[in-house]
């Protein structure tokens, strides 16, 4: 953490770590033994050095999945061979969870204590390992395991959930959902003994997806009946039929069907898709590389559909992102998935590789041609890095803070290059839309709200998981589908979108999901979360916890996010603990101004919604009083 | 990127040469004859718009690779191969700092670069032609008033009558038909007595000049010295008369020039401190106390002046100035847009003006020679975080800095048994310093660097030799002969 490098000297294993990344080094200018003679007066190759500051993320993969840790030998290593200041090193690789900068036992336990897994003893599963393994953040008995608290893992609809890592030279990681102190405990002494499997999951996709098998089903209709591992499987199925049908159409149709079909997108800001496709496409002219980045950081808590097309139909994400590829003139694409997704990260891995070997990625795909290739890369635990600038300057290897618009990524993307960025379940619908037509399309759902739609359903509810609509169904009707209120039975609020969505009172049941039905009363579709509570929930403590995690996720950059998250937290701590300052009223007073300045001030939407959920509440619910 | 040091800008270059210090014009030359005879020359321009071609290629005719391989200790592949890189480059420029400049044949080597963008019509053109980069706001500027011995404002020669009688009307005053000295020259004539007395702006020379005794002794002997300053350097200490001076970069009004000759507008952001005065204000009740009443000082009303005398800047009136966002010179009357780059007129057909000149030139090693007993090269040089004598920059702390070192190759650190951080005597033909030792494996066996910041711990001009370009005036601060040796304390 140093302007200079410090004295500090990377181990063997370290070194190892990073040279099976980028290969051994060259001279002794980038990492190799010093050999003055030869290297003193003449070296080529500072250009390609220039170019590769973009690994600096995986190389920090790299050591933390074989150490454990990153030591400062380690960051002083990964600063020469990539040619990059100690200091920004140090900055990167402190700016993301999942690394640890000091030493650290080889396996860790991350326990998922977030407001889904809350409703499903979470809070009772964190109190029994502090009983039986010690505090969390501090090593367990042996020095060779940890558990820590952490932010939500994903794995909503099996909730209590926890992730285990084990580093090592061959690493592995294990999803343990539902968590119970048994598994838990015998899955850490698996990894401890080296006897975890590969797999890092087994639970079948069926279970996540209640509707699998349903004929209606359009974006799920391969999850859980396919093999993922299986591009047949995909083909028989009519997968790359919309690609084939892409090519016949032509660049340009394709982006009318896809503005005709009136696609939002569906990470949460749904901005209209062919606008996207058509503003990057049109600067082909120009002759700069264009990119296409498909947006698989899916942090927001209780969202999980991401992941589940992921794991169950891996072909038709990178199918999606093909023909995006092909309509905007792309040659590279990138899928940036969330570094808590083990399951859907070696899935994806192995399809990347199973299309390239039936020439459905690469230099000529279907002998038409047509050049693009996807890699995939890995986030390392930064919710904020779901913003699609700041998923740029991760991917770039800087820190993952976002980037002021304008300029917009279909003009300054990544690398500064005209770019799409288009979430898992957008790109999924892509077939649809190519196969079906886009008039068609428009005319599924409801007014504006076009086409078909995911919904995490979670929390107290019978049969957690996700389902697929068209656009429409009220609050209501999701909850039925689900089987019904879980817990008391007795229905006390609704999360809609996650921590940066906002509650929702049982009076508001028959509210159409859509985009306009949400915003007639206050609230927003999000990323398609449906989290319920039921009335035996302490809705404070739920709030306290949504405050915690903008507190933890906040990047830092900007002043009202950074400092305005922390006196969210304190003001929401002083209310809970009756320990005001001055009255209710006035306490609350302070937490609108607080959020008034985040929402105005703030570069990115993680500032501005901030507050969101928990002034929802506060307007609906005397919580306090 | 050509440099004896493997610096951090080094690491990005796509080919780095380390030359040994002060040979650039074999490794230039070599380069020129490559071209040549890889017939990679610019023939139709070298037609068009040159002189001097034949004996240029007479003189560089010797410089063979494997020659500028022995003279450089670069090798001849890696030479050949930048030769190839910048003959058939679209366009291609060729930037320098002190490293060319600070050296007995200074202008010798700025030369021998001017020939390689004649050779192969990398001038005139955009993205193409040679440039020196400044290490202050406004070098350019300096020069561009007349603070040049020969010249008056706008490069005009003070030599010329005709040019010096429109300055004299204009003036009401008798300008001396005679050059003045530059910087070494100026000492040199304090060592004959016939300079006594020194008016000292916004420069520090007893830490910046080389051969520090020498410096201070001459500065000792003079009759009268008045030094302006921001700060009161060692040499403002040797001062009868010390004149507090004003910030130009936030405290005057007026213009800077950068070194694409951009004029530019500055602004009093702030006002002066109590006590001092715009350094014009001084120059004006200068004048008023040797019985000239100029009036009031006005900046504007100055540069006015100065765009009377000066063709080159006629047009950059402030309003100008501050529309277009500065103005590159030259810019002849108010409807010239300025000019982004020069002598496009050597593309022009048929050709306006004269012939850019070829000048032959030969390599001469550094004068301070290498021998067993001197048998290490020291290169002086600047850290990114500190300014020249540090005048400036010693006054607030920056986390990159470390304590005055001499920087060696971790080989020499062994040679001569001492580790990082322990102290060793540094000893030249002229004198010796004690300084501690860091390792830079940027360095190689025999090359040592020091740098011209930290005088008062490490004074890195007692050792540096005064030997001097006759034709710029600057001292060969890159080529030091030294030896060095285990310093115990006791």
């Amino acid at each position: 953490m140093d302007l200079h490098l410090t004295a500090a000297a990377a181990s063997a294993e370290e070194q190892a770590a990073i040279d099976a990344l980028l290969g051994e080094p060259e001279s002794s200018w980038d990492g190799g033994a010093r050999q003055i003679e030869r290297d003193g007066r003449a070296v080529f190759g500072g250009g390609t050095a220039r170019w590769r500051r973009h690994l600096l993320l995986p190389v920090l993969h790299a050591i933390q999945e074989r150490i454990g840790w990153i030591s400062p030998g380690a960051l002083n290593y990964a600063s020469i061979r990539l040619n990059v200041a100690p200091a920004e090193v140090h900055g990167v690789a402190s700016f993301y969870g999942m690394f640890s900068l000091s030493p650290r036992p080889p396996v860790t336990a991350h326990v998922c204590d977030d407001i889904a897994c809350m409703t499903r003893g979470a809070g009772a599963l964190c109190a029994e390992l502090e009983h039986t393994l010690g505090p969390a953040g501090s090593p367990c008995e042996g020095g060779q395991t940890i558990w820590q608290r952490s932010a939500c893992l994903g794995l909503c609809e099996r909730a209590p959930a926890a992730l285990i890592s084990a580093a090592g030279t061959t690493a592995r990681e294990r999803v343990v959902a539902p968590a119970t102190t048994e598994n838990l405990f015998s899955t850490m002494q698996d990894a401890v003994n080296g006897k975890l499997p590969a797999e890092p999951d087994t639970l079948s996709t069926k279970l996540s997806v209640p509707q699998a098998g349903q004929a209606q089903l359009r974006l799920l209709r391969r999850a859980g009946q396919v093999d993922p591992s299986c591009i047949e499987d995909y083909l028989q199925r009519g997968g790359y039929e919309a690609l084939r049908r892409s090519f016949e159409l032509g660049a340009e149709r394709v982006i009318q069907e896809v503005i005709d079909s009136k696609l939002l997108g569906r990470g949460g800001a749904a901005f209209p898709t062919g606008k996207k496709w058509e503003a990057v496409h049109l600067q082909r002219h120009l002759g700069y590389l264009h990119y296409v980045i498909c947006n698989a950081d899916e942090s927001e808590p209780g969202t999980f559909k991401d992941r589940i097309v992921m794991e169950g139909d891996p072909f038709a994400v990178l199918e999606g992102m093909t023909i995006a590829g092909f309509a905007v003139g792309a040659q590279k694409g990138y899928l940036y998935v969330r570094g808590e997704y083990p399951l859907a990260t070696e899935r994806l891995n192995h399809a990347i590789k199973a299309a390239r070997a039936q020439k459905l990625l690469g230099e000529d795909i279907l002998g038409r041609g047509l050049r693009f290739d996807v890699e995939l890369r890995r986030g390392a635990g930064a919710y904020i890095c779901g913003e699609e600038t700041a998923l740029f300057n991760s991917i770039e290897g800087y820190r993952g803070e976002p980037r002021n618009k304008p300029p917009f990524p279909t003009q300054s993307g990544l690398f500064h290059l005209p770019t799409v960025v288009n979430n898992v379940e957008t790109l999924i619908n892509i077939p649809e839309i190519i196969l079906g037509g886009g008039a068609a399309y428009a005319r599924i759902g409801k007014g504006n709200s076009a086409g078909y739609r995911l919904f995490c359903v979670s929390g107290h509810v019978v049969r957690p998981g996700v389902y697929e609509t068209p656009y429409g169904p009220t609050i209501r009707s999701v909850i039925d589908m689900a089987g019904g209120v879980g817990g008391t039975g007795r229905l006390q609020a609704v999360l809609l979108g996650g921590a940066a969505g906002s509650f929702v009172s049982p009076m508001e049941l028959d509210t159409p999901l859509t985009f306009e039905g949400t915003r007639a009363i206050g609230a927003t579709l999000g990323s398609g979360v449906v989290l319920l509570f039921d009335d035996s929930t302490d809705l404070k403590q739920v709030l306290l916890r949504i405050a915690a995690f903008f507190r933890g996720e906040t990047c830092g950059q900007c002043v009202p996010c950074r400092v305005g998250s922390v006196r969210q937290e304190e003001v929401l701590q002083r209310l809970v603990r009756r320990q005001t300052i001055g009255s209710v009223a006035e306490e609350s007073n302070t937490l609108q101004e607080i959020a008034q300045a985040m929402r105005d001030a703030s570069i990115c939407g993680l500032g501005q919604t901030a507050s969101g959920a928990i002034l929802s509440a506060m307007n609906r619910w005397s919580l306090f009083s | 990127m050509v440099d004896p040091r493997r610096t951090s800008s080094a690491q990005w270059a796509d080919l780095w040469l380390g030359l040994d210090v002060g040979s650039d014009i074999s490794l230039a030359n070599a380069m020129g004859r490559e071209i040549i005879v890889s017939g990679l020359a610019n023939e139709a321009f070298i037609r068009h718009a040159t002189s001097g071609f034949e004996a240029y290629r007479q003189c560089v005719e010797k410089y063979t690779l494997d020659r500028a391989e022995r003279e450089t200790g670069v090798p001849a592949e890696a030479i050949g191969q930048t030769a190839h890189a910048y003959a058939k480059a679209k366009s291609g420029q060729i930037c320098w700092t002190l490293g060319i400049t600070e050296h007995h044949n200074a202008v010798d080597n700025v030369v021998a670069l001017i020939n390689l963008a004649l050779l192969t019509g990398h001038v005139g053109r955009y993205g193409s032609g040679v440039n020196p980069l400044r290490g202050q706001n406004n070098v350019q500027g300096g020069g561009d008033m007349g603070a040049i011995p020969d010249r008056l404002t706008g490069f005009q020669h003070l030599e010329n009558p005709e040019l010096r009688a429109k300055f004299e009307r204009a003036w009401r005053a008798k300008i001396e038909p005679k050059r003045g000295w530059h910087l070494s020259a100026m000492f040199d004539a304090m060592e004959r007595g016939e300079l006594t007395l020194l008016y000292v702006l916004g420069e520090n020379p007893v830490d910046s000049e080389a051969d520090r005794h020498r410096a201070v002794k001459l500065l000792g002997g003079l009759k009268f010295m008045v030094v302006q300053d921001l700060f009161y350097t060692r040499t403002a200490e040797m001062a009868d008369v010390v004149l507090p001076g004003s910030a130009g970069w936030c405290e005057t009004e007026g213009t800077v020039t950068s070194s694409e000759r951009r004029v530019q507008r500055v602004r009093a952001a702030v006002p002066l401190p109590d006590g001092v005065l715009d350094d014009i204000e001084i120059i004006y009740q200068l004048a008023r106390r040797f019985g000239h009443e100029w009036g009031m000082p006005d900046a504007e009303a100055i540069w006015n002046e100065v765009r009377q005398l000066s063709p080159m800047h006629a047009g950059m009136s402030y309003r100008r100035l501050e529309e277009l966002g500065g103005i590159q010179w030259p810019c002849y009357d108010e409807t010239h847009p300025g000019e982004m780059y020069l002598h496009s007129r050597l593309w022009q057909e048929p050709l306006i003006g004269p012939r850019a000149p070829f000048h032959a030139v030969e390599f001469e090693p550094p004068v301070d020679e290498l021998n067993e007993q001197y048998p290490i090269r020291l290169t002086t040089g600047r850290y990114l975080d500190s300014y020249n004598t540090g005048a400036q920059s010693q006054r607030f702390p920056s986390p990159l800095r470390r304590a005055a070192t001499i920087d060696l190759s971790p080989e020499d650190g062994e040679r001569y048994q001492v580790g990082e951080g322990e102290k060793v005597r540094i000893s030249s033909r002229r004198g010796s310093i004690i300084a501690p030792v860091h390792f830079d494996s940027g360095l190689r066996p025999g090359l040592a660097f020091l740098s011209v910041h930290f005088h008062e711990q490490v004074a890195t001009n007692d050792l540096t030799i005064d030997a001097v370009d006759p034709k710029s005036g600057t001292s060969e601060f890159k080529a030091t002969a030294i030896r060095i040796e285990k310093y115990t304390e006791n």
